[in-house]
């Protein structure tokens, strides 16, 4: 094992500058990733779309989900970015809605969400079992629209988007625990899965906290954004970056990235709009920070990522030490009752 | 305004976020919220359909506050020009303007003229009732409207205080447009508007300018031209034409639109915006070119005569000569509205045998869609080129109508020929963008199988057409047979750079490329195929084609691209500069006069006569560009000025007027005059309208675009990645009117005007508001209009909902304004569907207490 953690820490968690040179890569170029600035996405879905050219992704079915304007849902084996849209009854920062003094009645937002989540909930993925069969979420809800909330008149709006990707994580669970050897650590710093090689297991899928990865139904193995491998070696930006026309997906050295998104926030925050944070970027975070990160205008759970995530092999060196320990202890008592029983 | 440019221009819009970024204050006025309104700094729900109102109390709280860039509007503006006794504005008529004969619902504009103007020639042999019928307005694309007698000194109050001066007729006309009004008309509080006119004002003047972006969210109204009109009066007032980071940004229907205005594929215009020559007056070149121009104007339009016959000189090459009016006879004749919904009401009475469809799907795309696809079907043959089998290829097998029993395939009498189109990067050529910008395409792949280009069917086309009549002694051949069909084309694919070269002209005397329109002639020794481009092809080099980066050149980018005229990024920006010469402001410089070099210089090419001293005043026989004093930066104007009031050129009045919609659920609160009085109804039984104010359709539907799809859906339905992301046929509607009529989120709700019911999936979302209008609360409407029935995802039609009603300047129709009922579950199918809209037209017309014309006008 390496030598260069912190006392206590291990390679499966905590901080850890260089993980291609952790990887083995001895000389490689320096790690890359994505700033997805979402203040300035527009929601245009061209990222969606450039990514499945590029990448020969088949379309995930002509469904409705409704989502506002989200039909994609979420990530998964056919769909390796997404871009999420979140309606909120909410202010945001510098920005007058327009639904002041207007003749409102209450929020449909919650209604909205109730219907799509019923959908949501349905929708089959690729982890506990095979397929992502496509369903019809179309199913009307019980409740008539704003008869949920309390509120009797809605006083605000502002619509977020944000297009989410594979985080590419310094402490990448996936590959921690894939059997086959299909997932592993680019020269890039990033994470990338080889189909050839994937036996669909789908350890991968649970291992993620993020629930990036999936498996594609059509031939079962894992599927996800490779941040265009193929592309990065021909000295190309990923797809999605190249298409996105407002700049919120930025791609470059990682430690540009970071330093570029401080300073945008910082920005933001003259400009009042102070909800203006940044999401994944901390090298000290359960994963190790992420080479995709985000600069959100809310809490992470409103565009549905988790709060504080933490790597699923975080604990793995700690449960085979408990392991061995407890092996020691059976073998020592095995040893203990032989030697007891020839003592007779 | 009238724009959802992240959405409808997701790639113009990173220069709105790159100035935001730079920290400029985006105003998104629209009926919804939308992702252009996510981005913006403020955004305004307004009610569709009433613009003018809005701009008008903006201009209102410019001029009552004086608020005007003064300098700028004396100098550069009619606003001192005086106006006769004879005009009467709506202020005195409650509505209409003086000169209205209700007979023809037309005006007769010699009321409106300058007081100096004399009135026998102020608009030569103008016909108001012709003029509507023609699509004048389409005419004015570069030029000014034509104007007699304006070349000396026009009679003027530069103080501003003479009663009948344009500054203080403007002051009267809007002064009704307060911002309570605004509320009434419009649906916006005044808080809101308030902050508006304070933003838009506190950044305007010698310092800061501020631009308009609109799109078809203005044009697609009866007051259309009129919205765009009342931009162009506050962007003058507020000094914001000519200048950098002002103006009025036009946002194009899709690549090329502008081209597609600039070398015309419409009815009633040649290439430069020369007008279609009129079977009526237009008898010869002479009595042409009378007309088209002024004898005493100012500026660069009376030099049309050198501009059409470079151009006859260009489709006829030798067989255009002096003796033979350069083959002006050879050109087609109009007489009257041949416009894209005469033809296919034309269609559907028989009038029409053969019908050409060059990407274009109007069984989807245009308003009625039933009259479209019945019309359609009522032809001898049909020729569709387009990527995929469009509906409008496909309506006698599958179109609505076949379920309704109203075609049937067996009985269909139309033959349809359909051609597989090459696309845009299976091509070359040029796009010409809203900035009026020409840039080349290479071909990137060759077309796969009988796929051809636009070129080349044309081309081919003609040579065979030629063939055929190549022994015809008929007259009536001999413009074809006559034509100089002789485009190099290298292994039967026309060259694009051949025709382009052709469009940017040659000095026939030399066979040189000229360098732009300043050098055609009228006398035959020049051909040039589009006026305004000329010299794209000057000195040989495809000026379209260049790609220096921006890094490498000066500020404009003048190396990209090429845009028209003498690649201009800024028309009129002599007015970026004061009347001596000298930039307004260090921070907005644009072109100035350097007194050294006796030039005009500057970042941009200066959008005026280069040696001409800002303090030139013409000899009193000037005309043309020579009259064009030293400070008439409106080089295209008769007078050299901007035109706060439009003494001519405009079929619906000198000053925008708010009019209600053709279908208003309320009164106008402004004027006894509901609806626009010139605008063009199509009274006829497939046609029928919904009655003003009605309880039966109480509520207002507009519509858009959506992101992931592209108009009427031909290149983007078939396509699943674009298909799986807006996978069905929507409708947007508030919890409010949720509520109400009791439609829950992704249920099936359906549409109902008296044209068809068209049935959605319903999204209730907060992004729409319901509005106090008139002292009572409006519901607005919203549907994505790209669904047809072929293709990957499909839904019903959006555009049958509305019915055919114009514009009278430009004849567009009003599609981005309709009232309609909304209720929950699918529509009837079938010949119960037509029953089931039937009765719907009949409670309307029981029930509504102001039915038909009468209510309207």
């Amino acid at each position: 094992m390496s030598t260069d953690h912190e006392p206590g820490r291990h390679r499966l968690y905590g901080r850890l500058d260089d993980p291609a040179a952790d990887a083995g890569h001895v000389e490689h170029p320096p790690r890359v990733g994505f700033f997805t600035d979402t203040s300035v996405c527009i929601g245009c879905k061209a990222c969606e779309v450039a990514c499945k050219e590029w990448n020969l992704v088949p379309d995930d079915g002509m469904n409705l989900l409704g989502m506002s304007l989200d039909n994609s849902g979420m990530l998964g084996a056919n769909t390796w970015r997404h871009v999420a849209f979140i309606e909120r009854e909410a202010p945001l920062g510098g920005q007058v809605s327009g639904v002041e003094g207007m003749p409102t009645g209450a929020s449909g937002v919650a209604h909205m969400e109730a219907t799509v989540a019923a959908g949501l909930r349905d929708t089959e993925r690729g982890g506990g079992e095979l397929g992502t069969t496509t369903v019809d979420l179309g199913m009307p809800s019980l409740s008539l629209p704003g008869a949920a909330t309390g509120a009797e008149s809605r006083t605000d709006f502002s619509w977020l988007m944000m297009s989410d990707v594979c985080k590419h994580c310094t402490h990448a669970a996936c590959l921690d625990v894939c059997p086959t050897g299909a997932l592993f650590r680019t020269e890039f710093g990033t994470v990338v899965v080889q189909q050839d090689i994937c036996n669909g297991c789908g350890y991968c899928v649970s291992g993620c906290p993020f629930g990036v990865i999936d498996r594609r139904p059509q031939d079962g193995r894992a599927n996800k954004c490779t941040l265009c491998y193929d592309r990065l070696q021909d000295g190309l930006e990923p797809a999605c970056a190249k298409a996105c026309p407002t700049e919120s997906i930025q791609f470059g050295p990682l430690d540009e990235l970071r330093e570029r998104a401080a300073a945008r926030v910082e920005q933001l925050h003259e400009r009042g709009v102070p909800e203006a944070r940044l999401y994944g970027e901390d090298p000290d975070d359960g994963i190790g920070g992420s080479a995709a990160f985000f600069l959100l205008l809310d809490e992470p759970e409103v565009y549905g990522l988790p709060p504080d995530p933490i790597v699923a092999s975080r604990d793995l060196v700690d449960m085979w030490r408990h392991a061995g320990a407890a092996c020691a202890a059976f073998v020592t008592a095995a040893v203990a009752v032989f030697v007891a029983a020839g003592r007779r | 305004m009238g724009s959802n440019m992240a959405e409808a221009h997701p790639v113009g819009f990173q220069w709105v976020l790159e100035a935001k970024a730079r920290g400029a204050t985006v105003i998104h006025i629209d009926p919804r919220f939308t992702r252009t309104s996510a981005l913006a700094d403020v955004h305004v729900a307004i009610r569709a359909g009433s613009d003018i109102a809005f701009l008008g109390g903006v201009i209102k709280h410019v001029l009552d506050n004086e608020l005007d860039f003064r300098e700028y509007v004396v100098a550069y503006t009619n606003a001192s020009f005086l106006l006769t006794d004879e005009y009467q504005d709506t202020e005195d008529l409650d509505g209409l303007f003086s000169g209205y004969e209700p007979e023809s619902a037309s005006y007769d504009p010699r009321s409106w003229r300058y007081r100096s103007a004399d009135p026998a020639q102020h608009l030569g042999g103008f016909d108001a009732g012709e003029a509507k019928e023609t699509g004048i307005g389409h005419q004015l694309g570069s030029g000014g409207p034509r104007l007699e007698g304006v070349t000396g000194d026009i009679a003027a109050d530069p103080t501003l205080q003479d009663p009948r001066c344009v500054y203080q007729v403007l002051k009267r006309h809007f002064a009704r447009y307060t911002p309570e009004m605004v509320e009434q008309v419009c649906g916006v509080p005044r808080a809101q508007f308030a902050r508006v006119c304070e933003a838009w004002t506190r950044n305007s003047g010698r310092e800061r300018t501020s631009a308009v972006v609109y799109a078809v969210g203005w044009t697609q109204h009866t007051t259309g031209a009129q919205n765009i009109r009342a931009a162009s009066i506050l962007q003058l007032l507020l000094g914001q034409i000519g200048r950098p980071g002002g103006g009025i940004m036009a946002m194009r229907g899709h690549a090329s639109i502008q081209g597609s205005t600039d070398i015309p594929t419409l009815y009633n215009l040649l290439p430069g915006y020369l007008p279609m020559p009129s079977a009526r007056t237009h008898t010869d070149l002479t009595s042409y070119v009378e007309s088209v121009r002024a004898d005493k104007q100012k500026g660069f339009w009376r030099n049309a005569d050198a501009y059409l016959v470079s151009l006859l000189k260009e489709y006829w090459g030798d067989a255009a000569t002096a003796d033979n009016d350069y083959c002006f006879d050879y050109l087609p004749r109009i007489d009257g509205d041949h416009g894209t919904y005469r033809t296919a009401m034309d269609m559907v009475d028989g009038k029409v045998f053969g019908y050409f469809l060059l990407g274009q799907n109007p069984a989807v795309g245009s308003v009625n869609g039933r009259v479209q696809r019945l019309g359609l079907a009522n032809l001898d043959w049909l020729v569709v080129r387009d990527l995929v089998m469009i509906e409008s290829a496909s309506f006698w097998k599958d179109g609505p109508e076949i379920e309704t029993g109203e075609i049937t395939p067996e009985n269909c009498r139309t033959e349809v020929f359909f051609f597989p189109a090459a696309s845009h990067v299976e091509k070359e050529g040029t796009f010409t963008n809203t900035q009026r910008m020409l840039q080349w395409r290479e071909r990137a792949v060759e077309p796969k199988g009988d796929q051809r280009s636009d070129l080349w069917f044309m081309y081919h086309l003609g040579r065979r057409l030629r063939e055929r009549l190549a022994a015809s002694t008929d007259e009536r051949d001999r413009p074809l047979l006559d034509l100089a069909w002789d485009y190099d084309a290298p292994g039967g694919e026309p060259s694009a750079e051949d025709v382009l070269r052709r469009v940017s002209g040659h000095d026939l005397t030399t066979g040189r490329l000229v360098d732009g329109y300043l050098e055609l002639k009228a006398d035959g020794s020049t051909s040039c195929g589009c006026w305004i481009y000329s010299g794209v092809f000057a000195g040989g080099l495809n000026h379209a084609a260049r790609r220096t980066s921006r890094l490498d050149q000066d500020l404009y980018a003048h190396e990209w691209g090429w845009v028209w005229p003498y690649n201009r990024r800024i028309l009129y920006n002599r007015a970026s500069a004061d009347p001596e010469g000298r930039p307004w402001s260090e921070r907005k410089a644009c072109v100035w006069w350097d007194a050294s070099r006796a030039e005009w210089v500057g970042e941009d090419v200066p959008d005026f006569e280069r040696s001409k001293p800002p303090d030139y005043v013409p000899p009193g026989d000037a005309v043309g560009p020579a009259a064009l004093r030293g400070d008439d930066p409106f080089v295209m104007q008769a007078d050299g000025k901007g035109w706060l009031f439009a003494p001519s050129g405009l079929v619906d009045g000198p000053l925008p007027t708010h009019y209600e919609p053709r279908e208003s659920p309320v009164r106008n609160l402004l004027y006894g005059q509901q609806a626009s009085p010139t605008r063009k109804d199509y009274a006829r039984p497939d046609n029928p309208l919904n009655p003003v104010q009605s309880r039966v359709f109480p509520y207002i539907l507009t519509t858009a675009r959506l992101t992931e799809h592209h108009t009427a859906g031909g290149m983007s339905r078939h396509l699943p990645y674009l298909a799986e992301l807006q996978p069905a046929l929507t409708v947007e509607v508030s919890p409010e009117l949720a509520r109400e009529r009791g439609l829950e989120h992704l249920g099936w709700a359906h549409v109902i005007t008296s044209r068809t019911a068209v049935e959605a999936r319903v999204l209730v979302t907060d992004r729409l508001v319901p509005l106090r209008v008139a002292g009572r609360v409006v519901h607005q409407v919203w549907m994505p209009y790209h669904w047809g029935n072929v293709g990957l995802v499909v839904g019903d039609v959006v555009n049958d909902l509305f019915g055919i009603t114009a514009e009278p300047n430009v004849l567009i129709q009003e599609s981005k304004v309709a009232s309609c009922d909304v209720r929950p579950g699918r529509r009837p199918r079938g010949p119960e569907l037509l029953e089931y809209v039937a009765a719907y037209r009949r409670r309307a017309a029981a029930e509504d207490p102001e039915h038909g014309e009468a209510a309207a006008t």
